[in-house]
């Protein structure tokens, strides 16, 4: 039976669609059965990081209203047997979803795969709730700075209130992320402490993603960070993440970027 | 043979008393008016009515005897449920509306219900919970009323939250949203936290926001309470 998990953060552009592509594929790697899942209707870019948006036929929303098979719509990663992706729709929009859709199709995929991971469009509404809506564990993805916290913490109160398993009376399994770290910022003030984070959102740490170029050259080339560049901190960071959510224990560090002596030498000589 | 039959205790029928506190409304001419209003303070406390008993004092509202059924429908409309009208005379009225109750108490005192002229005061009272303990942070968003009494929070309150009691709150973590204590009216409700970094507090109505704080008494252990109708805030530490 697979593990339905839902990667949310509440505000945008903090790292869900780059961290569900990473995780997803660090778990394929290690031999899991993964398939994702993009929620966001209509803004769709779960597809691009990956690099399949030339080979979207069938999407979400054909599956729930019934007018493509689940299989027809996925679409299998070139480069790693074990990962498939469920592209969302870009004409379409949120109200598309039903949630017994979303139930019928999570159902599914659950009997095919080993981890499902949704990843969940940003903000509150009706998107972001189907998301959550039938997770058994859910990844909150956090810069560290003011807004994005606060809005982390609301989105971990919908996950207590509004997710199936918070209405039957169970508990969701919540790991915070924290990505775009910079710790040199950190030390200047400029940006949260991890402390700080944990702190106010008092959820266990997942991993610490630290603030690289690394992420827009593969979100470029349309390959998950992990796959891109193997060796970089952000991948190093993100394979971490995927072996604590197997249960794994691995101490958290915060991965420095490897600096050539040499490069830093010309790079000054040159300016 | 014998037959052994159970032989049923015959239970006699008890007619017993208790005891609840209600809210009353009192609304005033004209009524539409005093609707307006009421949705206006019900938007900010959405669920504040529901499952409530609420009563209905007509006694300042001239209300005709025609006009009380179409206003308990809107009141319905919006929620809330009347069960017992006040300041009405029961002649007036078809057998379908609330029934009206005569003397009651008003809140302090003790919980006797008058009925018909007896005085009947039960026995065991049954009294609702007079505090509220929640385990876990209050995360942002969430909004917590109890006007029965205390609220005790073990853990923090995230900006953004809010806790409304009619008696005293306590934070055994950081207070960073808002605490609204002795909302129903009482003076002498004080809010206790380990870290004041709180947006707004407020006792009976009497608020101050972070910017009014004093700032030595931000992060510390603080407690506040109302002297003389002036929110004071102090450390505990």
């Amino acid at each position: 039976m697979a593990k339905v998990l839902v990667v949310t953060s509440g505000k945008g552009g903090v790292g869900k669609t780059t961290s569900t592509a990473a995780l997803g594929a660090a778990l394929a790697q290690a031999g899991q059965k993964v398939a994702v899942v993009d929620f966001d209707v209509g803004l769709r870019n779960l597809d691009l990081v990956l690099g399949a948006e030339r080979r979207v036929v069938f999407d979400l929303i054909n599956v729930i209203q019934g007018g493509a098979k689940l299989s027809q719509a996925l679409i299998r990663d070139k480069r790693l047997e074990t990962l498939w992706l469920l592209p969302a729709s870009q004409t379409r929009d949120k109200d598309a979803l039903t949630e017994v859709g979303v139930a019928t199709v999570i159902k599914e995929m659950r009997s095919k795969f080993d981890w499902v991971i949704c990843d969940s469009p940003a903000g509150i509404e009706r998107g972001a709730t189907l998301a959550m809506r039938f997770a058994d564990a859910a990844v909150i993805v956090t810069n560290p700075e003011v807004s994005s916290v606060r809005d982390s913490d609301r989105i971990i109160g919908l996950l207590d209130s509004k997710t199936e398993k918070a209405e039957n009376g169970e508990r969701i399994e919540k790991h915070m992320l924290i990505t775009r770290y910079d710790a040199q910022r950190a030390k200047r003030g400029e940006m949260l402490n991890i402390e700080d984070v944990l702190d106010i959102l008092t959820t266990p740490l997942l991993g610490i993603i630290p603030e690289s170029q690394e992420v827009l050259r593969a979100s470029n080339v349309g390959s998950p960070v992990t796959l891109c560049n193997a060796t970089s901190a952000p991948a190093r960071a993100y394979r971490d993440a995927a072996r604590r959510l197997r249960g794994e224990t691995v101490p958290i560090t915060i991965p420095v970027a490897q600096q050539r002596l040499f490069g830093r030498l010309f790079g000054q000589r040159a300016a | 043979m014998t037959n052994a039959i159970a032989v049923q205790p015959q239970e006699s029928m008890r007619l017993r008393a208790r005891s609840f506190m209600a809210f009353v409304l009192t609304p005033w001419q004209p009524i539409s008016a005093w609707l307006a209003q009421l949705d206006k303070w019900s938007g900010n406390s959405p669920n504040f009515f529901a499952g409530r008993p609420i009563i209905l004092d007509l006694a300042g509202a001239a209300v005709g005897g025609s006009e009380i059924a179409p206003l308990i429908t809107q009141l319905a409309a919006r929620g809330i449920r009347i069960m017992a009208l006040e300041g009405v005379d029961a002649n007036q009225l078809a057998p379908s509306l609330p029934p009206v109750l005569q003397r009651g108490r008003s809140n302090g005192g003790d919980m006797t219900a008058a009925v018909d002229g007896a005085t009947i005061t039960g026995p065991q009272r049954h009294q609702e919970p007079s505090s509220l303990l929640i385990e876990g942070p209050i995360r942002s968003g969430r909004s917590i009323v109890f006007p029965n009494g205390d609220v005790t929070v073990l853990g923090s309150v995230s900006p953004g939250a809010e806790i409304v009691a009619g008696g005293s709150i306590h934070v055994y973590g950081a207070l960073r949203g808002r605490a609204m204590a002795g909302s129903a009216g009482n003076p002498r409700a004080r809010i206790f936290c380990n870290k004041n970094e709180a947006e707004l507090i407020s006792v009976d109505g009497y608020y101050c926001t972070a910017e009014q704080m004093d700032a030595n008494l931000r992060n510390r252990s603080t407690q506040c309470w109302l002297e003389d109708c002036v929110l004071s805030i102090a450390a505990l530490d």
